[in-house]
């Protein structure tokens, strides 16, 4: 046989032989498993914790507009940060918006995946067309929106004109624009919430289903006793990645808004942006980055510790 | 010769937890060696470290004379069959049996022959071109056997290969694999949890508990001459019925389980005067009904089982439920008092404590194992 | 359990009422592709459907040139994080070696440092890599994703560890099995992370918005963003065509795999 010889060749090993054999498998495996790893370790320390350090760095300096530090300023920064009235405002049009998009979107989106769940002829055109607001880019959305809200021929207020109502200048009263801003968010966002809703819908064992019919259960009884609390992973999911999401928008602020009007749509990662790429102020930028960071990062953390995602890692 | 040599071998995870201890066994050339244990009992890790997939943590395992310890699987030269056959699902069968040979180089002309041999001999010809998701549990199996004949290697290790099939397949296959075995000569390590199997097709049987070695040897061995109350409960089908025994010098009776009274022959005085806790058990078949034998006892029926070819019948005794295996069909219904015939020639004595065989069945030597 | 008619025309009436007002926007968008700038500022119905904003488009602003530059990025960025992501999950399921668990949880740590937190020093990064205005800069920075490796994790984990005993034992390295027996097994799963790989690429703004320049590697939804800005007259419907053309290879891909990115999200997010 042309394989045997592999065994044969192998000569009496001593007890000691073997220790050492294996401590040199273990680092063979270390190895490998480095090899298999490091194209993603190296990525993200250069793209990830790099970044991530030196934006803490930076929040302790002012910097030229090259972003070259020159002078340490401690905690001046985040003091300056803290009383300035614009982040102040940022900071609460963020949370006002995180208020206004993460718990409607979610009403919506549940009212589609339950809707969408039943089994009827068709529905899977009805599930497309749900989720197609997922394959919008922020740019399309928000220019579709620009339409929609355009002072005069925009769709909306010519709704309102034709019912007699006074046109609303959606994007340029400060009452309303945090609004248009976060009805767009919510549209755009529906696709995707939906999407994951549905598979967690879908997921529910059919069984309970059949057995509360058996037992003469309403719809809405079903609703409310199985299909929510079978959800609630799911759900919680949801809100969390939503959360997350509104936190870091920037690209319906860029094209509808800028901001403005009197930075009521100001919102953090836009307020970063312009400062830093705008203003060229890098230091207080980064002070702000540390704030977002923080933010984002209880976030996280609230997620892993309620959300068993963590049991599901493992 | 010996082909596979196991010296002490050991395996512990974290240095805490002992999952094989001091394993020593040596398996011969051709031999159909079955490890048999309940689950948990380390047996499939044994398999595993003989097959290189778990590193042995204390000991020597050699194959063909030489110490393998530290060989990665593919230099131990054996062929392993999984229990969920492990086919690759994405390769049609064609491409799973000549898996192997192509990662090892094998000549193409070499591997076109073995596979029109293996082919041929599984039954597989018509298959090749399927997809395992396209074949039936048996087909599978097959496939995975097949997969392990074509490497040529001299020792197979066998995972359980049968417990996803139905019943009524297991029988059949058990014969097939029996037959391939042989014919190839083939040095088998199978490993299983169902006792049935390791009964009929071991040449030798491993007992497996807790990670130690409870008994090796013959089937037949086993069953008539159980090295301890776990091989003696563990092997046979039903399992041998036990009681606690208590010798009564008085009366010169032993009481099993405070209900039955046996009458004690003088040859066995002096294993009843050295132990005083003693465990006996007797095999369903040596409850005998009253049909010639003289009558010993009357007991109550509890349940009743009719297979067509033999009944078998249950007892209270005491807390224990023992079990009478009877041939041919009887009118017996529940709650009947049936005379059967019991006598001490057909117990084992077992030590309570250690859970040690003191004396085996006296009728086990003599009768049962017919020479032809 | 069939349900009664009456029941079902209330679910259909929500169902399709839902999505008219989903669908709304875009269905609005389309047919303003279409139609006259006349018809649109009197807000009229169409008079009259052409194909004229489209050529004016591709007409005025590079467009087709940024549709290059958004295919080529998100192809690449697809391909990076697939090979990345999947080396990555096969170390983390199929090799065992010591430091992996810490590994692990450096990877979900990563998940807590939003792009946007960072993008400060990474703009600098790129800068002083040169690479303002080049593909790699718009690329490398999205290979490495630990959502990906997620998923992929989760994926691989179901491909039975005896497939990898049966390799080993038949003398397969670890690099090849990689490629010859998981990827191959795990397929499905690649295509959901390609496909969704590349609705994200596609879909970025703040970075290409960063790192580009000009014209020469500016993604289509930068594009986008500039047609609106430029368009003096507002014209809408030249706008609307330049978003149409940039919404249909994400509306095509995403009507192709709805159901295996439902799939694939909902597992990778959750299991």
């Amino acid at each position: 046989m042309s394989m045997s010889n592999a065994v044969v060749r192998t000569t009496e090993l001593k007890q000691l032989d073997f220790e050492q054999i294996k401590k040199k498998q273990r680092t063979k495996s270390f190895l490998k498993g480095m090899m298999f790893l490091l194209p993603s370790i190296v990525l993200f320390s250069i793209f990830l914790f790099y970044p991530l350090l030196r934006t803490i760095y930076l929040s302790f300096f002012l910097t030229d507009a090259k972003g070259v530090t020159t002078v340490f300023v401690g905690f001046d920064n985040f003091i300056n940060m803290f009383s300035s009235p614009i982040f102040i405002q940022s900071i609460q049009s963020t949370f006002l918006f995180v208020l206004y998009t993460v718990p409607v979107t979610i009403i919506i989106s549940l009212f589609l995946a339950v809707i969408a769940n039943e089994k009827l002829k068709g529905i899977g055109f009805f599930r497309t067309i749900y989720s197609s607001t997922m394959g919008i880019s922020v740019a399309a959305a928000s220019v579709f929106w620009l339409y929609l809200f355009h002072p005069t021929i925009g769709m909306l207020n010519v709704i309102l004109g034709t019912l007699g109502f006074e046109n609303i200048g959606w994007l340029t009263d400060p009452t309303w624009a945090l609004i248009a801003v976060s009805v767009t968010t919510i549209w755009m966002n529906i696709g995707f919430t939906f999407l994951i809703l549905l598979g967690g819908l879908q997921s529910i064992d059919t069984y309970l289903y059949e057995s509360a019919d058996i037992d003469g259960a309403g719809y809405f009884y079903k609703l409310r006793r199985i299909t929510i609390p079978m959800l609630s992973p799911t759900l919680f999911f949801v809100v969390t990645v939503t959360i997350i999401n509104a936190f870091q928008t920037f690209g319906q602020i860029d094209i509808l808004t800028q901001g403005g009007p009197q930075n009521t749509t100001n919102l953090i990662v836009y307020s970063i942006y312009r400062e830093a790429f705008v203003n060229y102020q890098f230091g207080s930028a980064s002070a702000q980055a540390v704030v977002l960071f923080i933010i984002i990062l209880l976030m996280t953390l609230l997620q892993f510790k309620f959300g068993e995602r963590k049991v599901h890692y493992q | 010769m010996s082909q596979v040599e196991l010296v002490g071998i050991s395996k512990s995870y974290d240095k805490q937890k002992s999952v094989l201890n001091e394993i020593d066994l040596s398996i011969e050339e051709g031999e159909f060696f079955v490890l048999v244990g309940p689950s948990g009992s380390g047996k499939s890790t044994l398999l595993r470290m003989i097959a290189g997939l778990e590193e042995i943590t204390g000991g020597t395992l050699k194959i063909n004379s030489n110490v393998v310890n530290h060989l990665p699987p593919k230099d131990r030269n054996l062929s392993m069959v999984f229990q969920n056959y492990a086919l690759y699902p994405h390769l049609s069968v064609e491409q799973n049996i000549l898996f192997g040979l192509n990662a090892k180089k094998v000549d193409k002309k070499e591997q076109r022959k073995r596979l029109v041999e293996t082919a041929q001999m599984m039954g597989l010809d018509e298959l090749l071109k399927r997809k395992p998701k396209e074949l039936s549990g048996g087909q599978r199996q097959r496939v995975a056997l097949a997969r392990s004949v074509v490497s040529e290697a001299p020792l197979c290790l066998m995972d359980e290969p049968l417990s996803n099939l139905d019943a009524k397949l297991r029988a059949h296959m058990r014969v097939e694999i029996r037959r391939l075995q042989k014919r190839l000569g083939l040095t088998m390590v199978y490993v299983t949890h169902d006792q049935v199997e390791a009964m009929t097709m071991g040449d030798r049987i491993m007992v497996l508990n807790d990670g130690k070695i409870q008994q090796v040897g013959k089937p037949i061995t086993l069953y008539n001459e159980p090295a301890n109350l776990f091989v003696a409960s563990f092997i046979g089908s039903p399992k041998m019925n036990l009681g606690k025994a208590v010798y009564k010098p008085d009366l010169r009776q032993l009481m099993i389980e405070e209900k039955l009274a046996i009458d004690v022959d003088s040859t066995y005085l002096d294993i009843l005067s050295i132990h005083k806790n003693l465990t006996i058990g007797i095999r369903a078949e040596h409850i005998f009904p009253c049909v010639d034998e003289k009558q010993t006892h009357q007991l109550e029926v509890v349940n009743v089982e009719h297979l067509g070819n033999e009944t078998s019948i249950a007892f209270d005794i005491g807390l224990e439920l023992w079990t009478a295996k009877w041939p041919g069909q009887w009118d017996i219904n529940v709650g009947d008092s049936v005379p059967v015939h019991i006598t001490m020639e057909n117990f084992c004595f077992f030590d309570t404590k250690t859970g040690e065989l003191i004396r085996s069945a006296n009728v086990g030597r003599k009768q049962e194992v017919a020479a032809i | 359990m069939t349900m009664p008619i009456s029941k079902k025309i209330i679910f259909y009436v929500l169902l399709a009422v839902s999505g008219i007002i989903v669908f709304a926007p875009t269905l609005m968008a389309f047919m303003m592709s279409f139609m006259s700038n006349k018809d649109i500022m009197t807000g009229s119905l169409p008079t009259s459907l052409s194909f004229d904003n489209y050529v004016k488009a591709f007409g005025q602003f590079p467009l087709l040139k940024y549709l290059f530059n958004s295919f080529f990025i998100s192809i690449i960025i697809m391909i990076g994080q697939l090979l990345l992501s999947s080396l990555a999950a096969y170390a983390f399921v199929f090799l065992e070696f010591k430091g992996r668990d810490l590994l692990f949880y450096l990877f979900i740590a990563t998940m807590m440092v939003p792009f946007e937190a960072s993008i400060i020093p990474n703009f600098h990064i790129i800068r002083d890599l040169g690479w303002i205005d080049t593909y790699q800069g718009l690329s490398v920075p999205f290979f490495a994703m630990a959502f990906g490796t997620f998923l992929l994790r989760q994926n691989f984990r179901q491909i039975p560890k005896e497939l990898r005993e049966a390799s080993q034992i038949a003398g397969m390295g670890d690099f090849k099995f990689y490629l010859t027996v998981v990827l191959p097994v795990a397929k499905t799963s690649l295509i959901t992370l390609g496909v969704y790989g590349f609705l994200t690429s596609w879909n970025m703004y703040l970075w290409p918005l960063l790192s580009t320049t000009n014209d020469s590697v500016r993604t289509v939804q930068i594009g986008l963003k500039q047609l609106q800005t430029q368009e003096q007259l507002n014209d809408w419907g030249v706008i609307m065509a330049g978003a149409i053309i940039v919404v249909i290879p994400t509306l095509i891909l995403l009507f192709l795999g709805q159901k295996k990115l439902q799939k694939g999200l909902t597992e990778g997010a959750l299991k």
